[in-house]
């Protein structure tokens, strides 16, 4: 195991595992050698007590506090993540690593497969949330860090979170999943599937291997970005952002072009979203979303997979989240109710709908900082 | 959910009924206060007690209060989220100055006995002989320093004397192992005194309940 990349090069953090140090899949197969692609943000204290993890969502990446090399822009959790914010990279390690499948430097369905030279493509085997997971624990024992202060994400970050908390209760103090699951729903996996088949039916998939044809199947990745974005969004929010406003016209075109505001904004949702994702990774980590059910191996108790642990937990939703509703998170507060776990929940009340955890969002703002700050104490950070 | 609007606390000390409260439950008890406003009783509880305390409060400026004091607090309705609890998880269940504002105060008790060993609910008596007088005399809807929510604004839609909460504690089948009623100064009501004196006198009232042993 070495540091791949140079070391002066601080936004390309990678470690890679050799072929000798598989990564054992819940598929039931070992997939080596394998790298995970990850960025730093802090200090790490001598007695290497205060670092967080971030675990990012299904199109984020690990550069959530600082510029993405590929687009240019900045982080993508600028008004949660760094110092003096509510996760403060002043007293907190913060890592953030791209998912197992993901497309930013972490091994994926276009890392080259070393046994034929060639992009895996869908010969890359299906990951779950929890070799996700495993994958970041692997990094994290790279670190030398035994306990994470605390394990944080939205989204399919908070199922990481989560299931870190499972996985791993002895390394992780404390969990804050937002907006959050404990297990994708028929519904979630209907939209999932949506989105593949638009990507499958774009013939420049070339049954995956378009890495190959020096093409993309962009209109199909377009297509899947699209439908899942009305997905991050409340009824509310569109009505209030676009309504049945025209896009730069007075009247209808009597045509297909894109006459409503909004009908312009998914489109450019679609087509920037294609110029920094792999349509394949978008397969595999939208599966991998669907395989999560935390209380399948608990005979569907989720109360039981939580037995025992001493992790406090923060859970936040938001009231115009139909995508993971706050009945999701309910679900899990009364699980960790049940298993008599330290469970502080808010519901917060707008119209920002899923999205809002990236959003300006001052409630959840507060609630991070006053539940880290409150941490901190208990594991004498402060 | 609420306690701040239920009754006013002009001054930054601790309420008497808190502390009424905190002597009821014993060292190192698990807690679960319901309605736990700012978090007051149960940063009271955990210093005092060294209890595992938990809340469940309504308004999110209340839970977010309570989450940057380090408390573990859930946002949830009485009304609706006793329901999901397990049976006797917890030492005593705590409901104080807000039974009147839930829709369902019996079956709020009745889940406050399934969850804890002990239930402690404290509650504004609406006997006490100034509402009396209010209500015989001006003949309109009490207003006190206390209760100080016109009728058609009020969060308080069950009110009941100390008498009628023991009735309610007689009909569920439950036992009073310890009741306290406070007047208008925060001093216990003679303890020796009859139900009709408490009734009339107590500003407030602090019961201690248990299901009965058959």
């Amino acid at each position: 195991m070495r540091i791949e990349s140079e070391i002066t090069d601080k936004t390309h953090l990678s470690v890679h595992f050799a072929e000798h140090e598989p990564l054992r899949l819940d598929s039931g197969l070992d997939l080596a050698p394998w790298t995970i692609a990850y960025q730093t943000y802090g200090t790490l204290n001598s007695d290497k007590s205060n670092a967080i993890l971030i675990c990012h969502a299904l199109t984020g990446d690990q550069y959530v506090a600082s510029v993405n090399p590929v687009t240019g822009r900045e982080g993508w959790w600028p008004l949660m993540v760094g110092p003096n914010k509510p996760i403060d990279t002043s007293k907190y390690f913060v890592i953030c690593a791209n998912v197992l499948g993901g497309c930013m430097g972490t091994t994926g369905p276009a890392s080259v497969d070393p046994r034929t030279r060639q992009p895996y493509g869908l010969g890359m085997p299906v990951v779950t949330i929890r070799d996700m997971v495993k994958a970041q624990a692997r990094l994290i024992d790279h670190l030398g860090i035994d306990q994470l202060f605390s394990v944080i994400g939205g989204s399919m970050g908070g199922m990481q979170a989560l299931q870190w908390a499972v996985s791993y209760p002895e390394r992780v103090f404390s969990c804050i999943p937002i907006a959050a699951a404990a297990k994708h729903s028929s519904q979630n996996i209907a939209f999932h599937e949506v989105g593949r088949q638009a990507i499958m039916a774009d013939p420049d998939w070339c049954h995956g291997r378009y890495y190959e044809s020096n093409v993309q199947p962009i209109k199909g990745l377009s297509v899947a970005r699209m439908a899942a974005h009305i997905t991050y969004m409340s009824d509310e929010a569109l009505q209030r952002k676009f309504g049945r406003k025209l896009q730069n016209r007075l009247a209808p075109t009597f045509s297909f072009d894109a006459d409503f505001q909004i009908e312009s904004y998914l489109r450019y949702q679609g087509s920037s979203f294609v110029e920094r994702f792999d349509a394949n990774s978008y397969l595999y980590v939208t599966r991998a979303m669907d395989y999560f059910d935390l209380a399948a191996d608990f005979d569907h108790s989720l109360a039981r997979a939580f037995q025992g642990t001493k992790t406090r937990f923060c859970l936040v939703s938001f009231s115009s989240d139909w995508l993971f509703p706050p009945s999701d998170s309910r679900a899990i507060v009364h699980a960790l109710n049940a298993a008599g776990a330290s469970v502080s929940y808010v519901e917060i009340e707008t119209d920002k709908g899923h999205d809002a955890f990236l959003l300006d969002v001052p409630e959840q703002n507060i609630t991070t900082m006053g539940f880290l700050n409150a941490a901190a104490r208990a594991r004498g950070l402060v | 959910m609420q306690t701040d609007h239920h009754i006013e606390n002009n001054d930054n000390k601790t309420r008497i009924d808190f502390l009424l409260i905190a002597d009821m439950v014993k060292p190192h008890a698990r807690v679960l206060d319901i309605g736990c406003g700012d978090g007051q009783l149960l940063a009271l509880l955990e210093v005092k007690c060294q209890a595992d305390a938990r809340g469940m409060e309504l308004s999110q400026k209340g839970v977010n209060a309570c989450v940057a004091k380090g408390l573990s607090v859930i946002q949830g309705d009485a009304d609706v989220d006793l329901a999901d609890y397990p049976d006797q998880s917890f030492d005593y269940v705590i409901l104080s100055q807000t039974i009147q504002a839930t829709r369902h105060p019996r079956r709020v008790v009745e889940h406050m006995l399934r969850i804890g060993k002990r239930a402690i609910v404290s509650f504004p008596n609406f006997g006490h002989w100034r509402i009396r007088l209010q209500l015989a005399f001006l003949g309109r809807m009490p207003v006190t320093e206390n209760l100080s929510y016109a009728w058609y604004d009020t969060p308080n839609i069950h009110f009941c004397t100390i008498r009628d909460f023991a009735n309610l504690v007689e009909d569920i089948d439950a036992h009073i192992v310890r009741a306290v009623a406070l007047d208008r100064f925060g001093r216990r009501v003679g303890v020796n005194a009859p139900w009709w004196f408490w009734n009339l006198f107590g500003e407030q009232a602090v019961f201690v309940l248990e299901r009965s042993k058959h």
